[in-house]
């Protein structure tokens, strides 16, 4: 079991979170708390999914945790570079037209 | 002539063998429930106290008002039978007596048994039954949820816990009411009618009662839910399974209190 | 089609059924079937009514034991392996049954995150998140208050497909997905079990009765009829196909058997007629 799937890169206005490989029920609650923390301390968090193979639901939950928080206390939150599998996944419940993608 | 007498007999066959397998089915029921009280955890296949409380609510508490209220009618009932038999030996000082034991004893849990058979006996037969009809049943099995877990346990720990409870509330209506009635008779006051029975009460009175109800509401629940399990035929079959729920386990729990009563009298 | 390069390119069979037999009573139902289906497939089962394919499907989800026969899942024989790891396979199997069996007692929202609360240790936050997610992909979104009996039948039964994929299963199953419902309903039925395979990667099992449907999703097509394999094959080779029994199925014939005038006549007037 790898602990790095998640990276960051942060300053004081940005945190940029990169995923890799697989989010799934087994680890996608990690995902969430790395997501909700970032976005308590920094004002705007962008998660990279380009090295996302799969993501499941739980996952893709924990997105819309992070929007949700976001936006309720001024903040900006990101997905950036989503993988094929992602999007497809996202356009299927028609996230996309929720988050915010570069 | 011979034709129609082989026919009965295939008939009388068929219906022990079913009644028989029905009965190793329900003895499978409590068994199944009881393991997967204890091992649930490790399986998830966790029970969950919220379901429980829930049905201690359902089939205990909402039981309450109907419960108390026939058990007070009959302690009045008991009373004027008994002035009216103890009078001839001018014992009626015993009525007391009798209708505190007899009602401890026998009538409380019996009434209540009745009545909890009736209402939740039907529903539980009636609700398993439709999720059987609906395939409710398979879709549960097919999550991974252990349907005896999910849909027998819960009722059966509520009624385990509740009946217990409505026989306690059952037995003060009862001699309530047959105070009422008889206090005038007796020439004393309600509050020491009570008091006197609670005095010539025993704890094996009260015992008795107790255990009793935790059969009847066994009974309850397995045949209940036997009997839904065993749907066939749709809602005709689910409104058949309801009937024969509440006939069935209220002969059971006759003879379960003759049987109790013979052993726990000794 | 490009379907079907992915299909070759991951060759993994999913659900493998070998010689399946069974009985109801004295009454063969299954006579040696065999399935094999890959990642990734659209596999639909036809077949006319008693030719066995729902039985079938039951075997398939373990709610049946075969008299013979084994029975594969994702890799595991479903008679062979231990309680935990059936558990385990369920969590990645999801069903929808023809009449939608959702649970009448909860919302259309609890039942669709009831295998969530019972085999996830998720967020109740998360949980909601997930259950409403796949109200939106079905289509319902904003129903989660609505208990099963407000529901309308094309409702219900989207509900139930929402519910069989809330646990982002490998393999799905759906017992006539589209029978009784109108031609548009049913249409964007079959629209999403296409969409789920593309984005999901989901292999399916479909048994219907419904022809246009059948064409429209199959990768491939099983027939049975009388419990035995009558042919399997790509939906062009089912349509080009000179099996009488099939063709009798495409064009919805059902009285196949010759009329024998006597016969007939007995059923009709004796008392005491009973099927032979």
């Amino acid at each position: 079991m790898s602990e790095d799937f998640i990276t960051f890169d942060k300053n004081d206005s940005l945190c940029i979170i990169y995923v890799t490989g697989e989010v799934d029920l087994s680890n996608s609650s990690e995902v969430r708390k790395t997501i909700l923390g970032a976005l308590k301390t920094t004002p705007e968090v962008v998660v990279n999914l380009s090295q996302v193979a799969y993501i499941d639901s739980s996952g893709i939950a924990a997105m819309v945790e992070g929007l949700q928080f976001a936006n309720s206390n001024g903040k900006t939150f990101k997905l950036s570079q989503p993988s094929q599998q992602v999007s497809s996944i996202l356009e299927l419940a028609r996230l996309d037209q929720v988050f915010t993608i570069e | 002539m011979s034709k129609y007498l082989i026919k009965r007999i295939e008939s009388v066959g068929m219906w022990s063998f079913q009644a028989i397998e029905r009965l190793g089915f329900a003895m499978r029921l409590f068994w199944d429930s009881f393991y997967w009280l204890l091992v649930g955890r490790r399986y998830k296949q966790k029970v969950r106290l919220r379901q429980v409380v829930e049905q201690v609510r359902v089939n205990g508490f909402d039981a309450l008002p109907i419960v108390t209220a026939l058990c007070f009618v009959v302690g009045m009932m008991l009373s004027i039978q008994l002035l009216y038999a103890l009078s001839d030996f001018g014992a009626e000082s015993q009525v007391l007596l009798a209708i505190a034991k007899s009602v401890t004893r026998e009538f409380s849990p019996l009434i209540t048994g009745v009545i909890v058979a009736g209402r939740s006996g039907a529903a539980i037969a009636a609700r398993i039954g439709s999720q059987v009809v609906s395939q409710e049943i398979d879709a549960l099995k097919v999550m991974g949820i252990v349907p005896v877990r999910y849909l027998v346990l819960p009722p059966l720990l509520g009624l385990m816990i509740s009946m217990p409870l409505l026989v306690i509330c059952a037995d003060f209506t009862a001699i309530l009411g047959g105070a009422i009635f008889s206090v005038h008779k007796l020439d004393m006051s309600i509050s020491a009618y009570l008091v006197e029975s609670f005095n010539v009460l025993v704890v094996g009175d009260v015992l008795q009662g107790l255990i009793k109800s935790v059969v009847f509401g066994v009974i309850i629940v397995l045949v209940g839910a036997t009997t839904g399990f065993y749907v066939t035929g749709g809602a005709e079959g689910v409104g058949r399974a309801t009937t024969s729920a509440v006939v069935i386990s209220i002969s059971f729990i006759v003879l379960a209190d003759m049987i109790a009563s013979y052993f726990l009298t000794q | 089609m490009d379907n079907l390069n992915k299909k070759q390119a991951n060759n993994e069979t999913v659900i493998e059924v070998s010689n399946l037999v069974t009985h109801y009573g004295m009454r063969k139902i299954l006579d040696g079937v065999d399935l094999d289906v890959k990642k990734g497939e659209i596999r639909v089962i036809m077949g006319g009514s008693g030719s066995g394919k729902s039985t079938l499907l039951w075997h398939i989800l373990g709610l049946y034991q075969p008299t013979k026969g084994h029975i594969k899942l994702l890799g595991k024989d479903i008679h062979k392996i231990s309680f935990n790891d059936m558990l385990k396979l369920k969590q990645d199997i999801g069903v929808s049954f023809q009449s939608g069996a959702l649970f009448s007692s909860m919302t259309v929202g609890e039942n669709i995150a009831l295998p969530l609360r019972e085999f996830t240790n998720l967020d109740e936050n998360t949980i909601r998140i997930i259950s409403r997610m796949k109200l939106e992909v079905v289509n319902l979104g904003g129903f989660h208050k609505l208990m099963p009996s407000q529901l309308s039948g094309g409702m219900i039964k989207r509900a139930a497909l929402a519910r069989s994929i809330v646990m982002d299963p490998k393999l799905l199953f759906f017992d006539e997905p589209s029978a009784g419902l109108d031609p548009v309903v049913a249409s964007e039925i079959d629209d999403l079990i296409l969409s789920l395979r593309d984005t999901m990667g989901m292999s399916m099992v479909v048994v219907t009765h419904e022809l246009d449907s059948a064409f429209k999703i199959a990768d491939k097509i099983t027939v049975l009829d009388k419990g035995k394999n009558l042919i399997t094959g790509t939906v062009e080779e089912i349509k080009n196909s000179d099996n009488k029994r099939v063709m009798d199925l495409l064009q919805r014939r059902s009285r196949h058997d010759k009329l024998d005038p006597k016969d007939y006549l007995k059923r009709l007037t004796q008392e005491n007629y009973t099927l032979s």
